[in-house]
């Protein structure tokens, strides 16, 4: 039994999940990719779509290597496939347990002010929003979480 | 595992053409930047960046490619990029790549465009 914390939520039944976790080290944003990819080619989604959603996790690893100090320094990754009117999809969750942010003090970058500055960073989450069809962010003192989904 | 980018370079009077191959992070965009920069002090004024063997990217490499782009037009030369995938076209034109160099399907239509401006 867990004391001070609360158990993850079991997944619902009949859902189709793959969860994996990776450490906080170079290049292991290209493991959790090929596992995006795999379950992108599982439901027939094009090999264009996949590379949107590879780009979009390798944006929120990195992302969450560099900002969030993580406490067990590991990401926990979680992928599900679901169907819906609208189509299949594929949804990636990226959580840390690192300090957390306040998305409203991130200033959108512009291509100007990019280019004005010798400050090129902080894209992440402007690249996550622009390549996938729904994300999700939440994030406080435990740690962040950003859901994305790609339908096919 | 390594997905780093290996990055090769061919001259071709004064335009130099570069092909990249695999992943560029940060460690794929310092060594394409190192090969432009090589180049540019070579006396080439303009550069033609293949993708065409690259399928991700992320933006820390772009970043790093956006400063390489910078000194090139600093320099007054011009930077051309080819054989990019969708996903990579669409996430330079998301940070702006595309507002500053040229952007082109093949290698052969950056070639002609860079090659008539640089002459």
């Amino acid at each position: 039994m867990t004391q001070g914390g609360h158990a993850p939520a079991p997944p619902a039944a009949g859902s189709r999940e793959v969860s994996m976790t990776i450490p906080v080290a170079p290049e292991m944003e290209i493991v959790a990719t090929a596992q995006a990819a795999a379950l992108g080619e599982y439901i027939a989604m094009s090999r264009d779509k996949i590379d949107e959603v590879k780009l979009a996790l390798v944006e929120a690893c990195i992302n969450a290597f560099e900002h969030a100090n993580c406490r067990d320094e590991q990401l926990h990754l979680t992928f599900r496939l679901g169907r819906e009117a609208r189509g299949d999809w594929l949804e990636v969750e990226v959580l840390d347990r690192g300090r957390g942010f306040d998305q409203k003090a991130v200033e959108p970058p512009t291509p100007e002010k990019t280019f004005a500055s010798h400050r090129k960073r902080g894209w992440g989450l402007q690249i996550i929003k622009s390549l996938m069809d729904e994300v999700d962010i939440t994030s406080g003192e435990w740690g962040t979480r950003i859901v994305m989904r790609k339908y096919k | 595992m390594s997905e780093t980018c290996k990055v090769s370079a061919e001259r071709r009077g004064d335009v130099a053409i570069l092909w990249t191959d695999g992943y560029i992070n940060n460690q794929g965009g310092e060594e394409i930047a190192r090969e432009a920069y090589a180049q540019l002090d070579q006396g080439v004024r303009a550069l033609v960046l293949n993708l065409e063997k690259t399928r991700i990217v992320n933006s820390i490499g772009i970043s790093i490619l956006i400063e390489v782009l910078e000194k090139v037009m600093d320099r007054k030369g011009v930077l051309a990029f080819c054989g990019l995938t969708p996903t990579i076209d669409k996430t330079f034109r998301i940070m702006g790549l595309a507002q500053y160099a040229e952007i082109f399907p093949t290698q052969d239509e950056a070639l002609r465009k860079v090659s008539a401006q640089s002459a």
